[in-house]
């Protein structure tokens, strides 16, 4: 069985976001790149499905959409124990363009089982594993929080205030949040060296349109000052909240 | 032409989110002067549909299948898509939930459309198509122009608000064919917790941080909740140790909400956080540290013990109820 995971390549999270040419573009300097971390969550999972000796999982492959940038984001992946690393050679512009690289991968390279994560912490646009899912005509299934390859293929997945169960066939995308694995794995020493010598593949683009694309940013205001409430006397934001605020 | 909104709804029912979905698309289609059509999936009654023309639904589309009681979303995104191809839309528009971006994505690749998560607000132009959202997780919103002659979009809960406006609705019962091999996923248990108020759905929130210091000391937290019928959430490292179910857990790498009300109790506010609590409408913050960050984007403030202010609050809104 081989697993494919999809890889973003953003922003650290604590990045203050700067923009440039009159607020149209990230402003990408000094940005400090990582793993989407719904995807470094789902690489973890792949792994651990790999390494269980009672799966038959033998390849985990990343996959990222992206300029020549993201290679060091994906040599990451390799270091944290993928086996090999495609990169298609495309400006990941919208969901449907990223989505629909991928797919044409796919036709060509059979993966049983694709994971994507629940969204991109940069555009926020939580729609590529199920655009992915569509483009193939594969069963896809949200919210996953476990995927077990026992001898059933079993995927638990939150539901508003519970759990379900699914059983499930290959070949599927699962998109990931949450829960998925416990922690993301971080790189050895040894994981470093060996992904140098790992396969990182780069292939052209396909012909695809770009049905999207923003065409500028804005911060937002800054909010008003915090008003400070005596711990003495609490019921005075009650009254605020019901008379000033008008929230409860 | 026309602007077809999918309305979920829940073992028959609607929530307040179908209603702002409804309230959003119907001012949306006057907007581009075009006919609103809503769709609804699964067995309902004629009187449940007929609550959404309170918002401005005089048609809707229902597809009164019982094999679609259970929600799949190819099978969902297959009789949208049929649907929309039929209406000649220009737009189609879903809440952003679960299902929402599990189905939303599927129509767009389907019809060829641009697509949008996560929308606030009213296009800010619709000849070029322009609309505006959140994007790095809160940090910043972003214009984005959707290019293609049909476009999908997902309307992000608690923004645009109900707006009332009642009219007479025709209801078309519809039946589109859908292949029976679509409807294979096999749901093999569910546990739900009956009675919960759901943390996506709530108007409000009780959330606490690591400043409770241990899992003993939440009991203050769920009364707090109680009283005010609201649901509990918490930060990120509280549900990483286990002391919360994952369940609770808001954040950038959580769940993102939108409540009217956050009371945030012991949580210092780092940016993560932030992202999953900043569209709501109003931040309670308490906290002993007045150079907690959660102050900078809070409405109220109380520099205290959580273990000191919690039961006080829940007494001072028991007693403003009675
Ligand atoms: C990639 C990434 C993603 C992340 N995603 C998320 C996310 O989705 N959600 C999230 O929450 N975090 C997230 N984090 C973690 C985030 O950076 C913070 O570490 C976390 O939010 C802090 O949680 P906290 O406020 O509960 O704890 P702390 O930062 O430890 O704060 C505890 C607060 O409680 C106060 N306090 C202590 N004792 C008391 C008392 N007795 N009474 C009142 N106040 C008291 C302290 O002054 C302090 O402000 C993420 C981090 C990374 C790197």
């Amino acid at each position: 069985m081989k697993i494919l995971v999809c890889i973003s390549n953003v922003p650290d999270t604590t990045t203050k976001v700067k923009f440039k040419e009159d607020n149209t573009l990230l402003d990408d300097s000094g940005i400090q790149w990582i793993i989407n971390p719904w995807d470094e969550l789902a690489l973890t999972r792949a792994l651990e499905l790999k390494e269980d000796a009672g799966n038959s999982v033998n390849e985990v492959c990343v996959i990222n959409v992206g300029g020549s940038l993201t290679e060091a984001t994906l040599r990451k992946a390799l270091a944290i124990g993928a086996d090999k690393a495609i990169r298609i050679d495309a400006c990941p512009s919208d969901a449907y363009h990223v989505a629909g690289q991928i797919a044409e991968y796919l036709k060509e390279n059979v993966y049983d089982l694709i994971f994507s994560g629940i969204e991109s912490s940069d555009y926020n646009g939580s729609s590529v594993g199920a655009m992915l899912a569509e483009f193939m005509n594969y069963s896809g299934i949200s919210s996953v929080t476990n995927v077990n390859l026992d001898d059933d293929i079993v995927v638990s997945r939150a539901i508003p205030g519970g759990k379900q169960m699914i059983k499930t066939e290959t070949p599927f995308v699962a998109i990931v949040q949450k829960g998925i694995a416990k922690e993301p794995r971080i790189p050895s020493m040894r994981g470093i060296m060996m992904a140098r010598k790992k396969p990182l593949e780069v292939i052209p683009a396909a012909e695809l349109p770009v049905l999207t694309q923003t065409v500028k940013f804005e911060l937002p205001q800054a909010k008003g000052t915090c008003k400070m409430i005596d711990p003495e006397h609490v019921e005075q934001l009650v009254e605020l909240l019901k008379n000033e605020a008008k929230v409860l | 032409m026309s602007v077809v909104a999918f309305a979920k709804n829940w073992n028959g029912k609607f929530k307040n989110s179908s209603y702002e979905l409804v309230s959003y698309t119907k001012e949306l289609a006057n907007q581009m002067q075009t006919n609103l059509v809503i769709v609804s999936i699964g067995k309902i009654t004629e009187e449940e549909l007929n609550k959404l023309s309170q918002y401005g639904a005089d048609r809707i589309i229902s597809v009164n299948d019982a094999r679609m009681n259970v929600l799949t979303s190819r099978v969902y995104a297959e009789v949208i898509a049929q649907i929309a191809k039929k209406e000649s839309a220009e737009l189609v528009v879903m809440t952003d939930n679960n299902s929402g971006k599990a189905i939303a994505p599927r129509v767009a690749v389907k019809l060829k459309a641009g697509m949008v998560a996560a929308v606030q607000e009213l296009p800010v132009s619709i000849k070029p198509f322009v609309v505006k959202k959140q994007m790095f997780s809160g940090k910043t919103f972003g214009y984005v122009q959707i290019n293609s002659a049909i476009r999908v979009l997902t309307l992000a809960k608690n923004c645009f608000g109900l707006v009332e406006n009642p009219v007479e609705c025709n209801i078309d019962i519809s039946h589109p064919e859908v292949n029976t091999g679509l409807f294979k996923i096999q749901i093999i248990s569910e546990e739900e917790q009956k009675n919960k108020v759901i943390l996506t759905d709530a108007d409000c929130v009780v959330s606490a941080g690591r400043g409770m210091r241990s899992p003993d000391n939440w009991r203050p937290v769920e009364e707090l909740a109680e009283v005010l019928g609201a649901a509990t959430a918490c930060s990120r490292p509280v549900s990483d140790e286990g002391w919360r179910s994952h369940e609770e857990h808001v954040g950038q790498t959580g769940k993102v909400i939108a409540p009217n009300l956050y009371i945030a109790a012991g949580i210092s506010g780092a940016i993560q956080h932030v992202a999953g609590i900043s569209r709501s409408k109003c931040i309670v913050a308490i906290n002993t540290d007045p150079e907690a960050p959660i102050f900078s984007v809070a409405d109220y403030g109380i520099i205290g013990d959580v273990m000191d202010v919690l039961p006080r609050l829940t007494e001072a809104f028991r007693k403003s109820k009675s």
